[in-house]
């Protein structure tokens, strides 16, 4: 008899009853550029201009290879060239192809961020290609790509206390870490509480969607200019975290101005001098 | 007897409760095995495994503790199963063991392996009372479309907006559930395994169903807050309890016990993403070099123990 309900149930499942799964891609592992929305979303974006990948002198990707928890999926990316005025990556788009939001992130870097490295953490639920793209200021395109595995278990994207995240909004932690040396590029972590919900969620009683609430943008500058600037939204995990470079001079302030989707800003700084 | 006979009794409140005994389980559907642990308390242990499982195997969403608890006017169901089917399961194994009707569907916590088989229940008339923690509905809206996704996914079982089933009885701090001759303590608990968790505790027979607050063999999941857990633990352990249905893993007496156990594990994690977090380690770095740490003698420890530091380290990275 179950297995009667099973095959019934398949059925259903094929004639396109099954939900909010089959709105999804698929995605084949070995084939990062068979993804729809990535075909979309590369004409839309970089029209037939050449990407190259993979790219390991320019940049590599870090992911793991499974989702543990879907809402906290630790992402690095590493960049290998040189931050100088002539030649420098621009920008890097982090892109989660069947996120419900595929552009994650779109990070903008300077010659002053010394390295266009970034760190952060995303939301992850179905089986998806992650991609890197750097593009440089003179146009090149170069792209690293991670397949990841959804999260297996009761593993969900959504925050884990949205109260207590709710509680703590806008509570920013700021800090550089390891000797400052003049000249050279230096890590900086930021983070921001913020529960960075989707607005995915259908309200029980109203029948109506909870409005999205994240941050959208985050500024950041050294002694008065930009280091990095950063359009983000709700694939970024509750707590937004980013740990990126830039290159102290000497005296100077490191600050970072962060804005919602409710244009709330949050500012922090941190001093930065030779030898702190 | 046949469906319309059914519907035609059941049109007739006198009898409705006398005829629900045949009425509402169907032949085919085979009762879930249940282990009656003491006068009126009837469990049934899941399997040792992840949920859902994968199509054609023998778990099918089957991996939690449920139980349901019989008083003289009245059945309580405590969590139902992770699919529809195993609810079915369920309630033809309540049906089994008693003409009483179902006058309430308790929910431990929002996860889909204790909340899926809901729609089973919701079906029958009267409709029981769905009951959680004030914060169950929420989560609860938040997550289906993921669950729903992944019982697509997994195990080729379609869904419905209707088989997800919200509480219509929300518990905040404790309340009180009359079976006839039987009472229910309910305590909802702030954030611990997950930010909606209620015990419930059968006074006439001193059992608790500890939901997820208690796991056995299976690793523990951080799906909450590990410090909140920690403290919702030491006040659990004082509950006069005889015994302890956990949400995973069989019933027990030695609860205490397998409380201490599942408290060495969650203070190791604690204190090793601690020591990660005063050693800068990353979030990528502090997860690999704990891989391996502390997990002897739990089950599921691939599945698990890599997201729970995952989930650590963003809460702990935020103490001061």
């Amino acid at each position: 008899m179950n297995t009667l309900i099973s095959l019934l149930l398949a059925a259903l499942l094929t004639l396109g009853l099954a939900g909010p799964a089959q709105a999804q891609q698929k995605s084949d592992p070995d084939n990062p550029d068979a993804n729809a929305t990535w075909q979309q979303m590369r004409t839309s974006m970089f029209q037939d201009r050449a990407i190259t990948t993979p790219a390991d002198a320019v940049l590599s990707l870090e992911a793991p290879e499974r989702a543990q928890d879907a809402a906290i999926v630790p992402i690095s990316i590493r960049t290998h060239v040189e931050q100088r005025p002539e030649r420098y990556i621009e920008r890097v788009y982090l892109m989660i192809d069947n996120n419900p939001s595929p552009m994650g992130a779109v990070f903008h870097f300077t010659p002053k961020s010394g390295r266009a490295d970034i760190e952060t953490r995303v939301r992850i639920d179905a089986y998806t290609h992650v991609r890197a793209i750097a593009e440089m200021n003179t146009g090149e395109l170069y792209m690293a790509t991670r397949f990841v595995k959804a999260s297996g278990g009761c593993s969900a994207p959504p925050g884990k206390d949205m109260q207590a995240a709710m509680a703590s909004l806008g509570k920013m932690r700021f800090r550089v870490e390891g000797e400052v040396e003049p000249g050279k590029p230096a890590l900086a972590q930021l983070m921001i509480s913020h529960p960075n919900n989707s607005g995915l969620v259908m309200d029980q009683l109203t029948r109506m969607y909870t409005p999205a609430y994240f941050v959208r943008r985050i500024q950041v500058s050294y002694a008065g200019e930009p280091v990095l600037s950063a359009d983000v939204d709700f694939s970024i995990s509750e707590n937004p975290n980013f740990r990126f470079y830039f290159v102290p001079t000497g005296e100077g302030e490191l600050k970072a101005e962060v804005i919602d989707t409710n244009d709330l800003r949050f500012e922090t700084a941190v001093k930065v001098g030779a030898g702190s | 007897m046949s469906p319309r006979a059914c519907s035609l009794r059941h049109s007739i409140a006198v009898l409705a409760l006398a005829w629900a005994g045949q009425c509402g389980a169907s032949p085919a559907i085979e009762p879930l095995p249940v282990e009656e642990i003491a006068p009126g308390v009837h469990v049934h242990t899941g399997h040792q495994a992840t949920w859902p499982g994968a199509r054609g195997d023998e778990v099918e969403g089957d991996v939690a503790g449920l139980g349901f608890v019989v008083g003289t006017r009245c059945v309580a169901v405590i969590d139902t199963g992770g699919s529809p089917a195993l609810g079915q399961r369920l309630l033809a194994a309540v049906r089994r063991a008693t003409p009483q009707p179902v006058c309430y569907v308790i929910n431990t916590h929002v996860h889909p392996d204790h909340t899926l088989g809901n729609a089973a229940f919701a079906a029958l008339e009267p409709r029981p009372r769905f009951v959680g923690h004030a914060r169950l509905k929420a989560s609860l809206a938040a997550r289906a479309p993921f669950y729903r996704e992944a019982l697509a996914r997994d195990l080729g079982i379609a869904t419905g907006e209707d088989d997800i089933v919200y509480p219509d009885f929300e518990v905040e701090g404790n309340a009180e559930l009359d079976l006839g001759d039987r009472r229910l303590l309910l305590q909802a608990w702030p954030t611990a395994h997950t930010d909606n968790d209620l015990s419930v505790l059968d006074q006439s027979s001193a059992t608790l169903f500890a939901g997820d607050l208690l796991f056995i063999g299976h690793l523990p999941v951080i799906d909450g807050r590990l410090l909140g857990w920690l403290e919702v633990m030491d006040r659990l352990a004082r509950t006069q309890a005889k015994r302890v249905v956990p949400g995973h893993g069989g019933p027990t007496a030695d609860w205490r016990a397998a409380l201490d156990r599942q408290r060495r594990y969650l203070e190791g994690v604690r204190d090793g993403i601690r020591e990660a977090l005063a050693g800068k380690r990353t979030i990528a770095d502090a997860v690999e070099s704990l891989a391996h740490t502390g997990i002897d003698g739990w089950l599921l420890t691939a599945d698990f123990h890599r997201r729970n530091l995952t989930a650590a380290y963003a809460e702990l990275e935020w103490e001061d």
